[in-house]
């Protein structure tokens, strides 16, 4: 391999974290917008998120005096998680440097080292909505995952692998397989553990106060300062992610080699196109939904689980 | 029509076939459950026009349209008379659980596949392939059948068997005769006409839809 494509490929992923990290609390601060124009508010800025965590980050840090080391840490281990999969995943371009190792198993689960750790700082520090929390994300965790394992599997059919570049670049190849019915079903499937696995609508209401319906913001409920925004840009980062894989699963267009740098400013702009559709869309479907009973929440996953089931099976007979 | 897009386009109509049937294990409201019925006989008009564009054969046009008429329109139509009824209702206890009926409903998918393998490799054609989907639908109806307690959700299950009969039919003959599914069509109408007769009955006699409340005889 050339030094020069090494190079663009290198580049390529620190740009694609660099925009996560700017561009996903700008999305929040997107759809907090479009939710507020449906209400009839005129609503936050759109970069109000960035303000709030300037803000937080120049407050003093607060922690609980009973917590341990794991309270800290758990902040800086989502970011940093969700830092190297933004990294290796396609956003910007099929080729990231690394992109070898981003397996989509590989990958699910550095997420879920950030979800995971979080459930423990939420039980660390000692309260009750903490605990609370962090056993309901965990219990919502637990169900989408064999949905999203069915469907990854599913996914990994048509390209021959389970490797998300060359999922990817296999649907730029052949765009014909999108309208197969396995491709369909499982983008049926991941839409709902996208949602789950970010917290949106109907899953958990990311704007709630009342403590007893919370979800993830009980988790988060002793964070403050730099720590809390942190972990809010981890959070945001993480749902900019998810969205940035779907819509490329989905929609890989724009996304190209990394060869040159007119190629990858047009990756961010196509990425920022397609993921700001994408957050619109979950926002104004967020305006007309109520969130869900959390006894009701399995079915839902079980729905997502039987969605990747008949996306395998039409995987497996159909070709 | 090409070979490529006539694939595609008939494993699409063949797939909303079997989601519908799963859609009406998922969802709990009886007025939902009858929608994705309707959707049903919408894909499996499809299939039939599909199937009809693809040979050439005007007859299976015609036999589309019937089916859009019959299971599109007019059954769902009658169904949703008879909701209307009570428009509320829901499957609030099912005999099944809807997160394990959802799971059952996989397994039998697997397994219709499992079943048909030797029917599957004597019709060698992309139709032949999908067979197994119509006996799935099949499969999907009869556990909607026997584990739900609404009498509109029996007989869904029971029109799900039907689709599943119908969809099989299409596949492995390339087509019904037109007097077929004329027949079958009128039959299946038939059925639902009674079925909402004895449900009001049902009705009046218990004050609800309930099938297990049906624990005596009657003169």
């Amino acid at each position: 391999m050339n030094a020069s494509l090494l190079a663009g490929e290198a580049l390529a992923a620190v740009v694609q974290v660099v925009a996560l990290a700017l561009g996903a609390p700008v999305l929040l601060g997107l759809m907090r917008k479009v939710r507020a124009h449906f209400e009839g508010r005129v609503g936050q800025p759109v970069v109000q998120p960035l303000r709030d965590l300037r803000k937080l980050f120049r407050k003093e840090r607060m922690r609980p005096d009973q917590a341990t080391w794991i309270f800290p840490a758990a902040p800086v281990v989502l970011v940093a998680t969700v830092a190297v999969a933004g990294a290796i995943s396609p956003l910007v371009t099929t080729r990231p440097a690394l992109g070898g190792s981003a397996d989509l198993f590989a990958l699910v689960y550095l997420l879920l080292i950030g979800s995971t750790v979080l459930a423990l700082a939420g039980m660390d520090s000692g309260t009750a909505f903490g605990g609370m929390g962090a056993s309901r994300a965990v219990t919502i965790g637990a169900l989408a995952e064999p949905a999203l394992l069915v469907t990854i599997l599913a996914l990994s059919f048509g390209a021959h692998s389970s490797n998300l570049p060359a999922i990817v670049q296999a649907t730029v190849l052949h765009p014909e397989i999108l309208a197969t019915p396995q491709r369909l079903f499982s983008l049926g499937a991941l839409v709902v553990v996208v949602v789950a696995e970010s917290g949106r609508l109907p899953v958990d209401n990311p704007a709630t106060h009342l403590e007893l319906t919370m979800i993830h913001e009980a988790m988060i409920l002793e964070y403050a300062g730099p720590d809390l925004a942190l972990v809010t840009v981890g959070e945001a980062m993480r749902l900019a992610l998810l969205l940035g894989i779907l819509v490329n699963v989905v929609a890989p267009w724009g996304v190209g080699a990394a060869d040159s740098l007119p190629a990858i400013a047009l990756g961010v702009v196509a990425l920022a196109v397609k993921v700001t559709a994408a957050g619109v869309a979950l926002a104004v479907f967020e305006v007309f939904t109520a969130k869900m009973r959390l006894f009701r929440l399995p079915e839902l996953l079980a729905g997502a689980f039987m969605l990747g089931v008949l996306a395998v099976v039409s995987g497996l007979v159909v070709r | 029509m090409t070979g490529s897009f006539y694939a595609s386009a008939l494993e699409i109509a063949v797939s909303v076939v079997l989601l519908a049937a799963m859609v009406t294990l998922w969802r709990r409201s009886v007025r939902a459950i009858v929608r994705s019925l309707a959707v049903q006989g919408f894909g499996l008009a499809t299939v039939a026009a599909v199937l009809g564009f693809h040979l050439g054969d005007p007859g299976l046009l015609v036999v589309a349209a019937l089916v859009l008429g019959a299971k599109a329109v007019v059954i769902p139509y009658l169904l949703t008379r008879l909701v209307r009824v009570d428009p509320g209702s829901r499957e609030t206890q099912p005999l099944v659980n809807v997160p394990a009926s959802l799971v059952a409903a996989g397994a039998l998918t697997f397994l219709a596949f499992a079943a048909t393998r030797s029917v599957t490799a004597v019709v060698p054609s992309i139709a032949g392939r999908l067979i197994p989907v119509g006996l799935a639908s099949m499969l999907v109806g009869f556990f909607a059948m026997f584990t739900r307690r609404k009498a509109v959700s029996q007989i869904v299950g029971l029109l799900l068997v039907d689709n599943g009969v119908a969809l099989v039919a299409f596949l492995a003959t390339s087509g019904v005769p037109l007097l077929v599914e004329l027949g079958a069509s009128l039959d299946v109408v038939l059925a639902v006409v009674v079925l909402q007769v004895l449900a009001v009955q049902l009705r009046t006699r218990l004050g609800a839809f309930d099938l297990d409340q049906l624990t005596e005889l009657h003169d």
